[in-house]
């Protein structure tokens, strides 16, 4: 299988990534290590591969790896460690959102993403930022209720 | 003294208006929301899941599956798959010994049939096993698969469940091996994989007395669990040769056994390994892909890796068992039920899994809730069919049945002019009561007797109504221009695991610094059960959840435990964790007298403190480990303990829902849902209303929009994502749950379970709401807008 070097900015760091010629992004991500991207369908319809590219939430089992050359890329890995946790990790957990977690690092990626361009949304633009990232365990409750916590951290309103 | 408390289950602010429930314990750990302990690795996506382990030179599975319904394989030719080049392995059912078993994750010995091979020369359903590939990448093993030719005879096959036991119908398990292993009712030669019947009392002469006989067919349909992780499991020979399973699991002690027999591999030589599972929901309560892969390590010697595609999940693994109900119930003026008959035809599918139990739970999770009819009747037959297998899916044949006497109830109500809420408020069963059911109807034994020792199920109605606004709500005919507004409501039960059947077990030791390692073979399966367990640990030992150090499962290494089903893990395996947690502290008591030179009665437990009441004196359970480690008549301070249940008590919920339905598409939009749920003692309330959530949401999404399409040979035709339509947060209505807390003295500091209850209430709430508001009654699930719309059309036309 012929492969290519493609050069890209992951997490911040630049990175240089060999890939097959028809290897997905998503497979590419997680062979380089980046494990918190999940796999739920491979068909672009459950979300649990989100990551931002160049700023937006896409699923990256859909994004063909030899075409990223260049791109800026976030995975759930850039957003906080366990010793300092993005506002929206520590919300989900004291919400309770997380249940399995196989879906919480795309749902985190898009709530994060949304977040970034609007600090103070409503539970209906919570909602349409995140419903592409499919969830069995939660109901969605507890999770969209994390999105409006951390919002409220980060705006710094009590 | 020890100080009175209320058990402070969520959002209780509102509701403490009615006696506040006090009991003996003084909660510090335990009935506290604390966060989920392996939370930080999750949420910052550090590899936990099976498929994050990587091994090196690990191959890669793929299986190829039948396209026939009922097909012989007449021969098969792997010859050019074998020659590609990178393929490792390629399996067939000559490759194999042939030994009979069931997949089925149930103790032993299973009250599942005896039917499944890890490879056969028949297949049975569409997405049935036909051979295996191993290769060095997911592409070549594709490709191999595409290699092999295969020469079928297709047989006739069953695709209607109510004639899969006619007269010729074609025999779908003719192989001689095929059987029950323990003496139930199983006729291969008729497609019977499973019956179970019950009867009390006289229900023909208790119907004929009747004011009102009730007689309708209620046909709930097939399901996929659809966790967002797939099944997914790496197989691989350690330096000692012993076959090692890395596998996303429900039940990795009965998959150690299962595949030991399946492929004649004795269990010494098996280590199963269940990391992090990303769901499960009774779809990982099997062995359904761990045999294949092993046989293929065996074969190469090599890490092997094999995940379903989510196509794959829909094709082949298993399903909601699919039920054929036919019901007849009785009514008195004054609104008395009088009697129950339950006539159900179970669709199992290809192969028996849990054929036989799903359909007994359809008895015993419902009909013990109507325990003041006197006559009752269960008859049920599970059927062979060359359909998907069903299999363990949460709410266990409650789901299937409440769908009909859930609806039953509001029929007869209305039809007699009772109140709902004053019908189930009488009829329930009751605290101090028992039900014949019980002990009738267990799991390929008889069942246990019982009386409740706890329910709320009154209290969570009076809430309902109130917080629901239900007298608001129902028949009330609100019309906006298309949509026509109504309300539903249903009562519910289950129960708490499998009595006398079940077993867990949990070990613990004390570390240098006071810390315990806690191993537990329950398999936390999202639950946050490792979670409730260290909660458990803590509240017994005046520590700190994280001074616990859970670790669950591993088979070489964790206390055996039947596993996550039958919603037994805080209930069962709570309790061997109670059991261990305090043999610890009694050990560390015996140490701190010595230490301290005084008697057990003179000590006191604070925060991992020893004191001494009478010499003002102190030791830590760091002084004591140090002690015990290294300084006198050292020993390590270790505990073990079993646990097995004796009564399976219920929790009781009672759900509310609001709907409206556009009468021009048959849309039905759910606007908002109630779930007023007595768990006992929620051990972590916000977990315990994620269960709930959850199992709400799953069941309004299997209410309304999840449906198998099948073209006419019986293949599943909407095997992704994009057709068959799981619940995203837009398509949710309002959710809220309120856990009502009751005390049940025979589970861990109070608790029952409560993660598959939640399920059974939307197809029989949303069915009744749907009635409320456009006068249609939906017999058939799911309600999607052909359905509901083909009804009204039929009633404009009468
Ligand atoms: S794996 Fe990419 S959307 Fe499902
Ligand atoms: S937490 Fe399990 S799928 Fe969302």
């Amino acid at each position: 299988m012929k492969t290519i070097e493609i050069k890209l900015k992951i997490n911040n760091e630049d990175k240089i990534l060999r890939v097959k010629i028809n290897e997905r992004l998503v497979d590419a991500l997680r062979a380089a290590g980046y494990k918190g991207i999940k796999k739920g369908c491979y068909e672009g319809s459950c979300g649990a591969c989100t990551v931002l590219v160049n700023g937006r939430p896409m699923n990256s089992c859909m994004i063909p790896a030899a075409s990223a050359d260049g791109f800026e890329i976030t995975t759930i890995e850039g957003l906080g460690e366990s010793d300092n946790l993005h506002p929206l990790q520590e919300s989900i957990l004291e919400t309770g959102g997380v249940q399995c977690g196989y879906c919480t690092p795309g749902f985190l990626i898009s709530s994060y993403a949304l977040l970034k361009s609007n600090p103070d949304p409503n539970m209906d633009e919570i909602k349409r930022a995140t419903d592409g990232n499919l969830c069995r365990c939660t109901g969605y409750v507890k999770k969209l209720e994390a999105v409006e916590r951390a919002a409220k951290k980060m705006r710094g309103d009590k | 003294m020890k100080d009175k408390k209320t058990i402070k289950n969520a959002p209780a602010d509102k509701f403490e208006s009615g006696a506040p429930l006090e009991h003996k314990d003084n909660f510090k750990i335990v009935n506290s929301s604390i966060k989920k302990v392996e939370g930080p690795g999750l949420v910052t996506g550090k590899p936990m899941f099976t498929d994050d382990f990587e091994f090196h030179g690990m191959l890669y599975a793929k299986i190829l599956t039948s396209p026939h319904a009922h097909a012989e394989i007449i021969s098969i030719d792997t010859s050019k798959a074998e020659k590609l080049p990178g393929v490792k392995a390629v399996l067939t059912h000559k490759d194999l010994p042939r030994i009979i078993h069931t997949t089925a994750g149930q103790g032993y010995p299973e009250p599942s049939p005896y039917d499944s091979f890890t490879l056969d020369k028949k297949v049975r359903f569409v997405g049935d096993r036909v051979a295996a590939v191993a290769a060095e990448t997911l592409e070549l093993a594709e490709e191999a698969l595409e290699l092999i030719k295969v020469e079928y005879k297709i047989l006739e096959a069953v695709l209607d469940p109510l004639k899969a036991r006619a007269k010729g119908a074609p025999v779908i398990h003719d192989e001689d091996e095929a059987r029950m292993i323990i003496p139930l009712a199983y006729d291969k030669n008729t497609n019977l994989a499973a019956h179970a019947e019950m009867s009390e009392g006289d229900v023909e002469a208790a119907l004929k007395n009747s004011e009102r006989v009730f007689e309708h067919t209620y046909e709930s349909h097939y399901a996929q669990h659809c966790p967002m992780e797939p099944h997914v499991c790496i197989t691989h020979l350690d330096p000692n040769d012993r076959l090692n399973i890395i596998t996303s699991t429900q039940v990795p002690f009965h998959t150690r056994r299962i595949v030991g027999q399946a492929l004649d591999i004795p269990v010494k030589r098996i280590r199963v390994i269940k990391p992090r599972i990303g769901g499960g929901f009774g779809g990982k309560q099997e062995m359904l892909i761990e045999d294949i892969c092993a046989a293929l390590t065996m074969k190469t010697k090599k890490p092997v890796r094999l995940e379903y595609s989510r196509h794959e999940e829909f094709m082949s693994a298993r399903t909601r068992h699919p039920q054929h109900i036919e019901l007849r119930t009785g009514m008195n003026k004054n609104g008395d039920l009088t009697a129950i008959d339950v006539n159900i035809i179970m669709n199992t599918g290809a192969y028996g899994s849990a054929a036989l139990t799903v359909l007994c739970n359809s008895a015993s999770k419902v009909l013990p809730l109507f325990n003041k009819v006197k006559d009752i009747r269960f008859y049920g037959d599970s059927v062979y069919t060359n359909l998907p297998v069903g299999g363990a899916y949460r709410g266990y044949g409650a789901t299937q049945t409440y769908h009909a006497i859930g609806q039953q109830v509001d029929i007869m109500c209305r039809e007699m002019g009772i109140d709902i809420i004053k019908f189930y408020k009488k009829h329930h069963i009751k605290e101090g009561e028992g039900s014949p059911v019980f002990q009738k109807m267990g799991e390929g034994k008889e069942g246990v007797e019982m009386k409740i020792g706890s329910c709320g199920l009154e209290k969570c109605i009076d809430i309902g109504v109130k917080e629901f606004g239900w007298y608001d709500k129902f028949n009330k005919k609100r019309v906006e221009g298309d949509w026509h507004y109504g309300a539903g409501m249903v009562c519910l039960m289950q129960g708490s695991s499998i009595p006398e059947i079940d077993m867990g077990a949990a070990y613990m030791k004390i570390n240098d610094d006071g810390s315990f390692n806690l191993s537990l073979g329950a398999t936390d399966l999202g639950t946050g059960s490792d979670t409730i367990f260290a909660q458990m640990a803590a509240e017994i030992l005046t520590v700190q959840p994280a001074d616990i150090i859970v670790y669950s499962s591993d088979t070489d290494m964790t206390p055996f435990d039947v596993g996550a089903y039958a919603s037994s893990t805080t209930y069962l395996s709570g309790g061997a964790v109670i059991k261990t947690a305090e043999k610890i502290k009694a050990k560390i008591s015996k140490v701190a007298c010595e230490m301290m030179k005084t008697t057990e009665d003179d000590l006191r437990f604070k925060n991992g403190i020893v004191y001494s009441a009478s010499k003002k004196e102190k030791v830590s359970f760091k002084d004591i480990a140090y002690y015990t480690l290294y300084e006198k008549n050292q020993f390590q301070i270790d505990a073990s303990a079993s646990h097995i249940t004796h009564k399976s008590p219920p929790p009781f919920s009672a759900h509310f829902v609001y709907v409206a339905v556009d009468i021009r598409t048959g849309f039905v939009k759910p606007l908002e849902y109630l779930n007023v749920t007595d768990c006992g003692t929620a051990i972590n309330p916000k977990f315990a209303e994620g269960q709930c959530e959850g199992a709400v949401l799953n069941g309004i999404s299997f209410a309304l929009s999840e449906e198998f399409i099948f073209d006419k040979k019986g293949r599943l035709l909407n095997t992704s994502f994009n057709d068959y339509k799981i619940f995203n947060a837009v398509d949710m209505p309002a959710v809220k749950t309120i856990l009502v807390p009751t005390y049940e003295e025979s589970g861990p500091f109070g608790a029952k379970s409560v993660s598959e209850i939640g399920i059974n209430g939307a197809l029989p709430a949303i069915g009744n709401a749907i009635f409320d508001a456009a006068g249609v009654r939906m017999f058939s699930g799911p309600y999607t807008p052909n359905r509901v719309l083909a009804e009204i059309k039929k009633k404009m036309k009468k």
